[in-house]
């Protein structure tokens, strides 16, 4: 007779994993496909992660997971097609107890993960893609692997923005361009003692920074730099839909970023070793599928659970906390024996009571708020020109800062506009 | 740098079986060819004649292309499982 897994997990990302590990531990019989040739294979990020689910998950894991360097070190930029405003916020110990969070590259951390999913009994196969479910009526019994078939209680899904099992489960139609944002990162090897002076880090302090302006020209999106030991991951995040709308390709702007006179000394005599792309669904509870049906969960990416106001940036810690609720709730519907979506339910009960379903629910405003052109084009040149009028010295007397500020918001943005602007910043974010 | 050198630094297990295909019929009768701004690998290339041709060996899986056709023309899947791309940072 075929084994019956008590669930299949599609995926071994940060959902897919916590979701397993969360099983595993409990005793349960777990599989995970995943369709790389390794683990971590198709995965990539920015390259930062926060927050405390890691820890839960794998107490003490910062002693042993391979964590690139620990964020000290917080710089956000407004940036004009030749000058750059920073804020730059530095706090003096890297360690894990302060830090907000760890920079790490996804090959060496997934693989890691997986590793110990494996350890706390889970079965991981990789190279396998599930291509289909089998269905009993409505009731999803495991998924299709081309003609071969995985018998399961339960399928958490947990494949990723590209999900194309979501919508054969019936959970989601595709998302749409416009709540996409398109993610390209390089990753530029430099000798560690170059990156420490250059970035004003030693040990294992890291830096984040995020730039907002001419780095996309100006379309709803970013640039970004982490320190990693001994590379850069460099890249560009701009929306989907503003790139195909303006025909702009997200090739150029990587290379414009990396050539801007505020980034080209931080990347100089660097080697690139990878280029690699991401999709990143952005507009939250908006875009939300329905994250549960008869004998199957959904969780991560695939199910939209990501945070963005600008400031904050979660995907995997959210698709860990989900993983581990959905791998929670099979638990204890396999104690119960019951498989359907009346049971399952309790994973959205959980995801509610916990931080992902309510940060989600707070912020729910922001992707909408971000959309506003003037954040990437007016407020930028903006900044940048006032710095600019103050320090600029011609010889004739200066006028008041006050006035510097009427003058460069001429043309670019209305007083209402920006305190209009302000407002709903306040509210969304 | 040029996509393509970047793309040759990155390690790829290249499938025969082709994991996306272009309907050029399709394609013929589309203005805007929004493919070639979606694609990060430049995996579309569009000529001076206007027709587009597609190439799958640099495809990176972000699966931006199937967002951005709306002529239908672009039938997307993943490459089948172990192929494709595989990222040693990520």
């Amino acid at each position: 007779m075929m084994e019956n897994f008590d669930a299949v997990v599609v995926g071994a990302g940060p959902a897919g994993c916590a979701a397993a590990l969360t099983m595993a531990r409990a005793g349960l019989n777990i599989l995970v496909l995943e369709r790389g040739q390794y683990v971590g294979a198709k995965n990539m990020w920015g390259g930062a992660f926060f927050g405390p689910v890691m820890s839960e998950l794998f107490p003490d894991f910062w002693k042993e997971a391979p964590v690139e360097r620990y964020i000290n070190r917080h710089v956000i930029s407004f940036m004009t097609k030749e000058d750059c405003l920073s804020v730059d916020f530095k706090s003096p110990r890297g360690d894990y107890d302060s830090a907000p969070g760890f920079i790490m590259l996804r090959a060496k951390f997934d693989r890691w993960m997986g590793g110990k999913v494996e350890e706390a009994g889970a079965i991981i196969a990789t190279g396998l893609e599930a291509t289909d479910f089998i269905f009993e009526g409505n009731q999803i019994r495991g998924v299709k692997v081309g003609d071969e078939e995985f018998l399961a209680n339960v399928v958490v899904l947990a494949d990723g923005a590209n999900s194309l099992l979501a919508a054969k489960a019936r959970l989601r139609g595709d998302f749409k361009a416009k709540d996409l944002k398109q993610g390209v990162k390089e990753v530029i090897r430099l000798p560690r003692e170059v990156i420490e002076d250059r970035f004003g880090i030693s040990g294992s302090e890291g830096v984040v920074m995020e730039f907002v302006g001419a780095c996309t020209r100006g379309l709803p999106g970013g640039g970004f730099i982490y320190t990693n030991q001994e590379s850069l991951s460099v890249g560009v995040v701009v929306q989907l839909s503003a790139l195909l709308e303006k025909q702009v390709k997200v090739s150029d702007l990587i290379d414009e970023f990396k050539d801007h006179t505020s980034v080209r000394p931080l990347l100089r005599n660097g080697e690139t070793v990878e280029y690699s792309a991401h999709l990143i669904p952005v507009s939250g509870v908006k875009m939300m599928p329905r994250l549960y049906a008869d004998g199957i969960l959904v969780a991560g990416d695939a199910a939209a659970m990501v945070l963005g106001t600008g400031l904050i940036l979660e995907g995997a810690n959210f698709a860990m906390a989900a993983g581990a609720a959905a791998g929670e709730t099979v638990i204890r519907a396999s104690e119960k024996k019951d498989f359907t979506a009346s049971i399952l339910g309790h994973y959205e009960l959980l995801l509610k009571d916990r931080f992902v379903l309510k940060d989600l629910q707070t912020f729910r405003n922001a992707p909408h708020f971000l959309e506003n052109p003037r954040i990437y084009n007016a407020y930028p040149e903006l900044a940048c020109s006032v710095m600019r009028s103050i320090f600029h010295s011609d010889g004739k007397p200066r006028s008041n800062t006050f006035n510097i500020l009427g003058k460069a918001m001429k043309g670019k943005v209305g007083l209402w506009q920006m305190i209009t602007d302000a407002m709903k910043a306040r509210k969304a974010l | 740098m040029k996509v393509e050198e970047k793309l040759a630094l990155n390690k790829f297990n290249i499938d025969r079986e082709v994991h996306i295909r272009v309907d050029e019929g399709k394609c013929r009768g589309c203005d805007l060819k929004p493919c070639i701004y979606a694609c990060p690998a430049e995996c579309y290339v569009l000529w001076a004649d206007g027709h587009v041709t597609f190439s799958y060996e640099g495809c990176l899986e972000c699966g931006s292309c199937r967002f951005s056709c709306d002529k239908d023309a672009i039938d997307w899947v993943n490459p089948r499982g172990g192929f494709g791309v595989c990222y040693q940072y990520g």
